[in-house]
């Protein structure tokens, strides 16, 4: 009863059944798409969103897991860490906890897609004329705009035990823009992770598995010179370390460049040059990864 | 043969994964406005078709359209077109019923107000209106596939393509979307929808499609489906052999030809067409008044297992094959069962009819079909693998 045989047939008429013609039959103008892309990764940012707003969980690890670590550092092992920072530890920490609560967004990112190809609900979304990357871009904006939110969070709770920005308020504000920027990175880094695992234990595990080292192997709580030296190697050159330092110096002006080995301009640099690294890397993957799920 | 008013035009249409050929070369089409039921044990290939056909796949060989767009050169004109639903994936459950609505309406390009209007009128239309601002997750079984066959319905697609649209459901929310479905017909939507139920395609489709392993097996009308597999069975265990004979004489004139006996020679099958319930109720008098003692007495309806083992020769037995269109190899775990062994006659076994792919589809009469044969022998189905 079936015909077998390949038989892709060259022609590329298309035919209207009944010869009405149909929407979309014609391809929208560039515009017209550009301002459905845009929209569409409005709407699913907002989707994100408010799923998050609604889960306890959520806000749980947002809000409360990072300023347990400040608290932590700040009163437990703080005592016991020395750092040439003026100010003390804590100007040294807050930083270095904005920069691992980089690192621990990008969870949410993993399981969010992880969880999203699980039930099935790429599917439908897939099936739909929703622009391809909108579901992408719309979970990365949601998870830096959560971000920005733990480092506010973290900003005041740092101010409440004793941290102080000391470079101005343009650094200020620089060291949040770099903060995102390096979360953006860090949760495409994910993306790609949740998409091509596809599975929520596995992902959450993974997770663990390659952010915990480089968060903790890094200049983000103990200064890198007090680690073994065959372990200094690694610390030093990874991103998180050279994106901390940059946070720090950007937080506590010039006289940190001594106490961080770097300049403001390099550490900044190679920061930025880290950052576009790895999105030119991992967004493609992931997006790979996203139309073969 | 195709013609200008098929939506849907499938040819020659393969699909692998690796060295899994999930389909063979299918073909149908789906004229204007009908019903395509496409039938089959899961793992036969019909969410593969449904995938291809959505381009969330793209086919390895063959052709496949969608008002006329082929679905790997055009997919983006396809999208516009079409809508997919099924077992509720797609609903985001921390979201209540409006915005999932609504938000669908967003992503198929609709405008604010006009995905706002057209979320509450589906809410109404599907009985959600109460649920409408709670979210999705405490919603129903039966709840959630109303919420999402609207949220595909909310761009107003001409072709809705539902996969499964009842599996796991209860009796009756499954009679509640019969209803929503054959509402949506009657209103000129072109539906395709895949189902492991022979009832349901009987109930909702034009034509059925019966697909097995990635091959189309046979197409036409749900009647000649079910003309070719022999309509519904009333059948009763006499408990002593004497009473055989009066038993078969009793209801002799009830069936549509002679009674069948089981080999054991205490089974007896009366062939009643497609008057199943009626033929029971006198079945069940010819006895009483012959003084008749039964076991198990019960009505079986033509499931898909019997279409399958009256076309092919095997059952509908591949219940353990995941979703996604990826087959396992087949069990070699066919007739192997003793209930089988037991019963050559009939079209197929009683313990198939209470397998998985035939859930929903015997009915039983009472209290005496539980403690009877037919449930005895309802457990060596084909659940076991």
């Amino acid at each position: 009863m079936a015909v077998s045989g390949r038989s892709v047939a060259p022609e590329l008429t298309v035919r209207a059944p009944g010869g009405a013609s149909l929407p979309g039959l014609s391809t929208p103008p560039l515009a017209q798409r550009l301002g459905w892309a845009l929209s569409d990764t409005l709407v699913l940012t907002k989707r994100n969103l408010i799923v998050w707003a609604r889960v306890p969980a959520y806000i749980f690890f947002t809000v409360v897991q990072p300023v347990m670590f400040t608290l932590l550092f700040r009163y437990v092992f703080g005592g016991a860490i020395r750092v040439p920072v003026p100010g003390g530890y804590v100007n040294y920490l807050i930083p270095g906890v904005i920069g691992q609560t980089a690192g621990f967004a990008s969870f949410s990112t993993a399981i969010g897609f992880a969880r999203e190809l699980q039930r099935g609900g790429i599917d439908r979304i897939r099936s739909m004329p929703t622009a391809r990357w909108a579901f992408l871009a719309g979970r990365l904006i949601a998870d830096v705009l959560r971000l920005l939110v733990t480092v506010a969070v973290m900003v005041g709770v740092g101010y409440a035990v004793g941290f102080r920005f000391s470079g101005g308020a343009g650094y200020a504000v620089a060291m949040v823009g770099l903060a995102a920027l390096f979360g953006l990175a860090i949760c495409s880094v994910s993306a790609f992770i949740g998409l091509a695992v596809k599975d929520e234990e596995s992902v959450q595990a993974f997770g663990l598995v390659w952010v915990f080292p480089l968060t903790f192997v890094s200049s983000a709580f103990v200064p890198v010179r007090a680690m073994p030296s065959w372990l200094q190697g690694f610390a030093n050159r990874q991103p998180f370390s050279e994106v901390i330092d940059a946070l720090r110096i950007l937080a506590l002006g010039h006289p940190v460049q001594a106490a961080v080995g770097q300049s403001l301009a390099s550490a900044t640099w190679q920061s930025l040059a880290w950052v576009a690294g790895i999105l030119a890397v991992f967004t493609p993957l992931a997006t790979r990864a996203y139309k073969r799920a | 043969m195709a013609t200008d008013a098929d939506v849907i035009e499938v040819r020659g249409l393969k699909k692998s994964f690796g060295p899994v050929q999930a389909l063979r070369g299918v073909d149908f089409s789906v004229p204007e406005g009908r019903v395509l039921g496409l039938l089959g044990p899961n793992g036969a290939g019909k969410t593969t078709a449904v995938r291809v056909l959505t381009t969330l796949l793209l086919p390895s060989g063959g052709r496949a359209t969608v008002c006329g767009y082929d679905v790997a050169r055009h997919p983006g004109a396809v999208r516009r077109l079409i809508g997919l639903a099924g077992q509720a994936t797609a609903i985001t459950p921390e979201l209540t019923g409006r915005e999932n609505l609504e938000i669908s309406g967003r992503l198929y390009h609709l405008g604010r107000s006009v995905a706002r209007r057209r979320a509450a009128e589906l809410l109404g239309r599907f009985d959600l209106v109460d649920a409408a601002d709670r979210q999705a997750k405490t919603y129903s079984g039966g709840m959630l596939r109303r919420l999402d066959l609207a949220a595909s319905l909310i761009g107003q697609p001409r072709v809705l393509f539902l996969d499964e649209p009842t599996t796991g459901l209860d009796p009756r929310s499954r009679l509640g979307m019969w209803a929503i479905i054959k509402d949506l017909v009657a209103q000129g939507t072109t539906l395709l929808l895949t189902t492991q139920y022979l009832d349901e395609a009987d109930e909702l489709a034009d034509e059925v499609v019966v697909v097995d392993r990635g091959q189309v097996i046979a197409a036409g009308s749900p009647d000649t489906l079910k003309d070719r597999v022999g309509g519904d069975v009333v059948e009763f265990t006499v408990t002593e052999r004497r009473q055989l004979e009066v038993a078969v004489s009793a209801v002799a004139p009830l069936s549509q030809g002679p009674p069948s006996v089981g080999s054991e020679g205490l089974r007896v099958q009366v062939h009643a067409a497609d008057r199943g319930s009626a033929v029971l109720v006198d079945v069940v008098r010819a006895l009483d008044a012959a003084q008749v003692a039964t076991t198990g007495l019960a009505l079986r309806r033509p499931s898909l297992d019997d279409v399958f083992l009256s076309l092919t020769g095997h059952g509908a037995e591949e219940a353990a094959s995941d979703g996604a269109g990826r087959r396992r190899s087949r069990p070699a775990r066919r007739g192997a069962g003793p209930a089988e062994a037991a019963e050559p006659a009939g079209p197929a076994g009683v313990a198939r009819a209470s397998g998985p792919a035939g859930a929903g589809t015997t009915v039983t009469s009472g209290t005496t079909a539980a403690s009877g044969t037919t449930a005895a022998s309802g457990t060596t189905g084909p659940e076991e693998g």
